[in-house]
């Protein structure tokens, strides 16, 4: 049996081996058709809502890029121009000037400047932002909310998983359409306050 | 209590109330634009694509057609320059897995077009050509390359045992991309800092020892921890037209005997040792008895274990701690709750959305467990049988094709 089957053998060998080939494109192609039925072209960002943000200060230090691509963003259409900032100045500061020590911001980022009686802008240098979120948080608190959060695309590294996300504790980074990178909390954005349900 | 629903109101209320107007201003002041920068353009990540598949032919071509280390090993270092430190190995074809998994399993995840070809086509390569794909497209392959200098031999039966986990790890990252918990292969990728220049002690200290180990052990990630290379190994074992040690006949000179770092060179086996046909029937039976003795007792232990695993999961975390808060007590709340607390998301839909996850996580965890069974059982079972082969050969799973072999055999035609 052995010797007249010695051909037979090799010839089954083959045929098996095509056999799992074919089997494997098949698999392949299979898989491709299923995934590639939720495909979508442009690919995907983070990005963070600012509605839902807790300012926990996680976005400082998750990132995988120092200092984080996580910036403060300042919407100035939503800005009162106040003079006592609550995202500029440390709690219950009685002098209004640009001392160190009154500012909140760790890292001095927030520039302001004066526009007109009793206006000032509030400027953020981006190179110097770190993402702690402790001026948003302080926005939000005794202003208007116009300081908020976001990635910044052109400096985030877009990683498959992002570092910030998975560390995030109020689940506010999800992967956004390419072309709509940001999630502002703007007026007449469509991206609307949450409307409060219950006390 | 009620200060924390008064202070939570407020939170997210701030949302609401323009609390001070927009001011007129009277000096002609014009309100800057919020600057928004856009992401890198979408025709970018198209050239990517387009790099990756022109450098997996020039690397098959390179080594089935030129059969030349010097190439593939020039090829690997644009490969590592491009793909590793320009892109900072984000995309990569090892992650890609926890994409595809995640757009089968998830209604809302749409994978991008560039993420589905940088899983497939080394997948599609690799069963024509081998693995060329391990050889000099991926960065981490070719940076582990790179440092491979006094290869040690760690001999068959270590090498088999190590290559477990890679299954292991790949039956995870699937189970816990299909349950939308965490990409863990992006997680524990330990080269991505190297290619960033900028990691975690964590990070720095498991790619730096990797790195290290990979002096001696060449390419320690790709043989025993690679996911992908799981696919690549079972693909390549039926791939089509596969490197071969010689051009055309082997003369058992022995000169490549040493030649691969990665030990995927298998000796001739040439002396029979007939078995009496009832040693065979023995073999087969034991063979089919302990594959599904093993599946079992995966599975079985896979779903014992599958309320650990699930703790991975930020939801089923966050539900643990609500039902039991004595498990923490005396610390100060974790920011999660605070933020939990913060959303006045209900509880219930909390408990809800965590026992489906612990439901997933029961079946994910008999699949996973028997996957893992299966793979020891068929590990333990390739024990009991020999092959025989009568030349040096590539072993067709393990080879990644880096063409060193060829340089050692003395038939160049």
């Amino acid at each position: 049996m052995e010797e007249n089957s010695q051909g037979k053998r090799v010839d089954r060998r083959v045929f098996l081996h095509t056999g799992v080939q074919l089997a494997f494109v098949a698999g392949l192609g299979g898989l491709t058709v299923l995934v590639a039925r939720r495909a979508g072209g442009e690919g995907y960002v983070w990005q963070l809502d600012p509605a839902k943000c807790t300012q926990c200060g996680r976005c400082a230090t998750s990132c995988v890029k120092t200092p984080s691509a996580v910036k403060c963003v300042h919407v100035y259409a939503m800005c009162g121009y106040c003079d006592l900032c609550g995202g500029y100045f440390v709690p219950d500061t009685k002098i209004l000037d640009t001392a160190a020590e009154h500012q909140l911001c760790p890292t001095k980022a927030i520039k302001r400047t004066f526009i007109e009686d009793p206006f000032f802008q509030y400027t953020i240098d981006e190179d110097l932002c770190i993402g702690c979120g402790k001026c948003v948080k302080g926005c939000h608190a005794f202003g208007n909310g116009s300081l908020q959060l976001q990635v910044r695309q052109n400096l985030c590294d877009n990683c498959n998983e992002c570092a910030v996300a998975r560390n995030c504790p109020s689940g506010a980074y999800t992967r956004v359409p390419a072309d709509k990178p940001y999630l502002l909390n703007e007026p007449g954005t469509g991206n609307g306050p949450p409307q409060k349900t219950e006390v | 209590m009620i200060l924390l629903i008064l202070f939570s109101w407020q939170l997210t209320s701030a949302f609401a109330i323009q609390r001070f107007p927009k001011p007129e201003f009277e000096s002609g002041y014009i309100t800057p634009e919020t600057l928004l920068p856009t992401p890198r353009a979408n025709v970018l990540e198209v050239m990517d694509v387009a790099i990756f598949l022109i450098a997996m032919l020039l690397v098959t071509w390179a080594v089935l057609n030129r059969r030349s280390r010097k190439l593939v090993f020039w090829i690997s270092i644009f490969s590592l320059a491009y793909f590793g430190f320009y892109r900072e190995g984000c995309v990569c074809s090892i992650g890609a897995i926890q994409n595809v998994t995640l757009a089968l399993f998830s209604g809302s995840y749409a994978i991008p077009w560039t993420v589905l070809v940088f899983f497939m086509a080394p997948l599609l390569f690799t069963l024509a050509f081998g693995r060329t794909f391990c050889a000099g497209v991926c960065p981490f392959g070719a940076l582990q390359d790179l440092i491979a200098w006094f290869p040690r031999k760690i001999g068959p039966k270590l090498n088999a045992i190590l290559g477990i986990i890679p299954y292991i790890y790949l039956a995870l990252a699937v189970l816990y991309s299909a349950t939308e918990t965490d990409f863990i292969i992006c997680r524990y990728d330990p080269f991505v800092g190297i290619f960033r220049i900028n990691a975690t002690f964590s990070m720095f200290l498991f790619g730096g020892g990797l790195l290290l180990s990979g002096i001696f052990i060449a390419r320690p990630y790709c043989r025993f921890l690679c996911p992908y290379s799981v696919l690549l190994n079972w693909i390549s074992r039926f791939s089509r037209y596969h490197l071969t040690i010689t051009p055309s006949v082997c003369v058992q000179c022995r000169l490549c005997e040493d030649a691969c770092p990665y030990e995927a060179i298998e000796k001739p086996v040439t002396v029979k040792n007939p078995k009496s046909r009832r040693t065979i029937v023995r073999t087969f039976m034991l063979i089919m008895l302990l594959i599904p003795f093993f599946v079992l007792l995966g599975g079985w232990t896979g779903s014992r274990l599958h309320e650990t695993l699930a703790m991975v999961n930020g939801k089923v975390r966050m539900a643990n701690e609500l039902v039991n808060p004595e498990t923490i007590n005396g610390e100060p709340e974790s920011i999660e709750m605070t933020a939990f607390k913060a959303s006045g998301k209900p509880v219930s839909t909390l408990y809800e959305e965590a026992s489906g996850i612990l439901h997933q996580f029961y079946i994910g965890g008999w699949i996973v467990g028997g996957f893992i069974g299966l793979i020891i059982g068929g590990f333990l079972a390739s024990r009991l049988v020999t092959r025989y082969r009568t030349d040096f050969e590539p072993n067709r799973g393990t080879c990644l094709s880096c063409a060193r072999c060829t340089d050692y055999c003395p038939i160049k035609s």
